[in-house]
């Protein structure tokens, strides 16, 4: 039993709006989604009006668009280009910064900027799933990377359980959503009906239910419950995509010689997107920075990606110099290597990897053609 | 002392073993003695019991190019087996040397009355010259040159 | 805390081959935690970068370590140029070690190519250390020229010294060679061990292991029993950067040093 209060209760949209107040006074900084370019984007949050309320998404592999919705619904949406790493996991970081006095001594220390108390709000079930495989990946081994750690311990997590999949996800299949059951500091489920525009909401954390118990709300009514559990009933229906239903660790480490790496390799332009907007990929590189006097200099660390020839340089030249080989290395480590490595699959299921993909490759048709040609 | 694995007799059964070594005798070369030269018939080969011997190239100009070195052990020399057995390399002592010495024409003419002994000596030489030539090839990649990648990097 | 290197300094460099120095370090102030024989170090050269180097030397005195490091790209020129006195960053240790003690009972056996002796250079101190607890110590170390064997009058003390069989052949001979000439897997014909009971470690260029340990099969070491350390790109060390995968190792924490039973249906594999 949880030593806090789960009984869920309901909000409406001031409800909400103050929510992001009570976040922003207890000096959090929040982050959710809007509208911004086109897209929806993951930025910081002034109020909830910056929420995307009447914005939905058309999702298709190599294909996004915004496109108005018939109602006010803030949620509706489904994995915009960013996720949660973006923030968590930046970009780029400075590690540390080095100074060699006159004598040659050298002081080395780490140097981040202060790290932010993140709120973010409206963290879909697969981002959920993304955020607690990037935990033990960057802070569950021997080492950890202190900035992600830091930035992690410090976040305050408002889960938002999936109303309405788009084309392109298939988080059933990889058994990461729609619903949501841990992991969270608060969790919402958005319910628009004849009944008014409102969210059941819960907390899973002592933090969570302190937030909760700021805010004014109803406890929950049946209706709602009810609503708001057949809705995301519903959404496990409505999957645009779906993995094969068989072990894909066993499948990868079987497919190493496949000839459909020939084929997809014959499409992929090895731009690494689908790394960059993957919501698990980790990878980084390093970079060494010294200014004029040549006697401070810094270590950054920025995202690189295992479609890059340099990626896996040796000596002489790249270990995997083909698109067969680097494309094999990014799905036989997302879906197969990733299990020996931190315990779980690699892949939530989020979608954005076909969205993002400037040539529309679809991770479950390719998977689905190497298990087809594994069985033939 | 010869070993097991890797010798010519090491994995003949022992009565092949024996049939051989009733027709060897044994030799010793002092360090810096021919044993043969490339060109000359192979009537002869040798099992190094103790020393080292050098397999080398001749190349106008140069000194002799070392290609291999042979030890304890060690089979030296395979042409007398194939036509039309003459030496593709010389061989000389690199310090004294005691071998078994065995006659070629007389091997041969046992492999051609005993066919099971004939399979069992040809398969076992071919595979010395098998391991040589995978030594051989690895080696032509200079991996230990300063990529370690060999040519074309 | 690894994250950040600590400051360690040359206190003697020698220069081993042309291109290839070997750094004594220790300690300016703090000392990074005790090194195993087969584990790395990351060394920083200010202002220029990071890379990997396995300790070549484990000190007791002052918690020195050794480092052998070849010239072959900006990070590497800059550590090898190193001069006594001057810094240069440290973190680590990181990987797995060699583990001599699977061998107790049995026989050792080293082989070595290149700059791969530099990694196995603190194990065979320790195999000699350990004197008693291992049967027969065999080191066979490849080079491409007698000019370019690492520890060249090490060796020939170990030799001379007799409590191990040290072979070591090259590539390429000089005049006035007087050694063997082929490559390294040749000397294990004239090595003195008992397969059944012997553990091999085995780190040199990837061609040259592979080479070596399918020869240990055939002779019937145990493949688990064949120890061989591996490269591949390291940015981070900590396993965070993902750079070092082979299929499903991060070799800064899952190597360098693996048994061949483990690796040797992924080196198989092209460009994995």
């Amino acid at each position: 039993m949880a030593d806090y209060d789960t009984t869920p209760a309901v909000l409406d949209r001031a409800g909400l709006a103050a929510l992001v107040r009570v976040l922003a006074g207890r000096g959090r900084t929040v982050v959710g989604p809007t509208v911004r370019d086109g897209a929806i984007v993951l930025a910081e949050l002034d109020s909830a009006d910056q929420l995307p309320w009447g914005w939905g998404t058309e999702l298709e592999a190599g294909r996004y668009r915004l496109r108005r919705r018939d109602d006010e619904a803030g949620f509706a949406h489904s994995a915009g280009p960013q996720s949660w790493k973006t923030f968590l996991h930046p970009a780029r970081e400075r590690q540390w910064s080095a100074d060699r006095d006159p004598d040659g001594q050298l002081t080395i220390v780490p140097d981040r900027p202060e790290q932010p108390a993140y709120a973010f709000l409206g963290v879909r079930p697969c981002d959920l799933r993304a955020i607690a495989i990037q935990d033990r990946v960057l802070a569950g081994g021997h080492f950890a990377d202190d900035g992600y750690r830091t930035r992690r311990s410090g976040a305050f997590l408002i889960a938002l359980e999936c109303t309405e999949p788009g084309g392109t996800c298939f988080c059933v299949s990889m058994g990461s959503g729609p619903g949501v059951e841990a992991g969270y500091d608060l969790a919402l489920t958005e319910v628009l009906d004849d009944d008014g525009h409102r969210f059941l909401i819960r907390a899973g954390s002592p933090e969570g239910a302190e937030v909760l118990a700021e805010l004014s709300t109803d406890r929950a009514d049946e209706a709602t419950v009810t609503t708001a559990r057949t809705t995301v009933a519903a959404a496990a229906e409505h999957m645009g995509r779906a993995m094969p239903p068989m072990d894909l660790r066993a499948l990868m480490g079987d497919s190493l010689d496949a000839e459909r790496w020939d084929d997809v390799a014959a499409r992929c332009l090895s731009c690494g997107n689908c790394t960059l907007v993957c919501p698990t990929c980790f990878c980084t590189t390093t970079e060494e920075i010294t200014d004029l006097t040549g006697d401070h200099a810094e270590r950054w660390q920025s995202w690189d990606t295992c479609f890059d020839l340099d990626f896996s340089l040796l000596h002489g030249g790249p270990v995997r110099s083909s698109t067969r080989s680097r494309y094999r290395q990014w799905l036989t480590h997302k879906l197969g290597t990733w299990h020996e490595q931190f315990g779980s699959s690699g892949c939530v299921g989020c979608g954005r990897c076909l969205v993002w993909c400037p040539v529309g490759i679809d991770i479950t048709e390719e998977v689905a053609a190497l298990a087809e040609e594994a069985t033939s | 002392m010869i070993k097991t694995t890797t010798s010519l007799l090491g994995t003949l059964d022992p009565q092949s073993r024996d049939r051989l070594l009733t027709t060897a005798k044994e030799v010793s070369f002092g360090a810096g003695d021919r044993i043969f030269s490339e060109g000359q018939r192979a009537d002869r080969f040798w099992i190094i019991r103790t020393g080292s011997i050098v397999l080398d190239l001749h190349v106008p100009g140069r000194r002799s190019a070392t290609i291999e070195t042979l030890g304890s052990g060690d089979l030296v020399g395979w042409s007398w087996l194939f036509p039309p057995y003459q030496w593709h390399l010389g061989a000389e002592a690199q310090s004294p040397v005691r071998a078994l010495e065995f006659d070629a024409t007389v091997i041969r003419a046992l492999c051609e009355a005993d066919p099971v002994l004939g399979r069992a000596v040809a398969r076992r030489v071919a595979e010395i010259i098998g391991h040589r030539l995978v030594s051989a090839r690895t080696r032509l990649l200079d991996l230990y040159g300063p990529y370690g990648s060999g040519p074309g990097s | 805390m690894t994250e950040v290197p600590v400051p360690y300094q040359v206190v003697r460099r020698s220069q081993e081959t042309t291109d290839t120095t070997t750094l004594v370090v220790e300690p300016v102030a703090r000392a990074l935690p005790p090194f195993r024989p087969g584990q790395f170090a990351m060394i920083y050269a200010f202002g220029v970068g990071e890379i990997p180097v396995s300790v070549s030397g484990i000190l007791d005195h002052r918690h020195r370590l050794a480092h052998t490091v070849r010239a072959v790209g900006a990070v590497s020129a800059a550590v090898c140029a190193a001069a006594e006195g001057q810094e240069l960053g440290l973190r680590g240790p990181f990987g797995t070690g060699w583990e001599l003690e699977r061998a107790a009972g049995g026989d050792v056996l080293v082989v070595a190519g290149g700059i791969g002796l530099a990694p196995l250079r603190p194990l065979i101190r320790a195999a000699l250390a350990g004197a008693g607890r291992y049967r027969r110590l065999n080191l066979l170390a490849g080079a491409r020229t007698p000019d370019d064997l690492l520890y060249a009058d090490e060796l020939r003390c170990l030799a001379d010294a007799a409590p191990a069989h040290v072979a070591v052949t090259v590539d390429r001979p000089g005049h006035g060679w007087l050694g063997s000439v082929g490559m390294v897997t040749q000397l294990l014909n004239r090595a003195d061990f008992a397969p059944g009971e012997t553990t091999a470690f085995v780190c040199g260029p990837e061609a040259m292991i592979r080479a070596t340990a399918r020869d240990l099969r055939h002779r019937g070491v145990p493949a688990d029993r064949i120890r061989v350390s591996l490269e591949r790109n390291m940015r981070c060390a900590t396993g965070h950067c993902g750079h070092c995968q082979l299929g499903p190792l991060l070799l800064c924490r899952d190597g360098p040093v693996a048994g061949y039973d483990r690796v040797a249906p992924l080196l198989a594999v092209r460009e994995l």
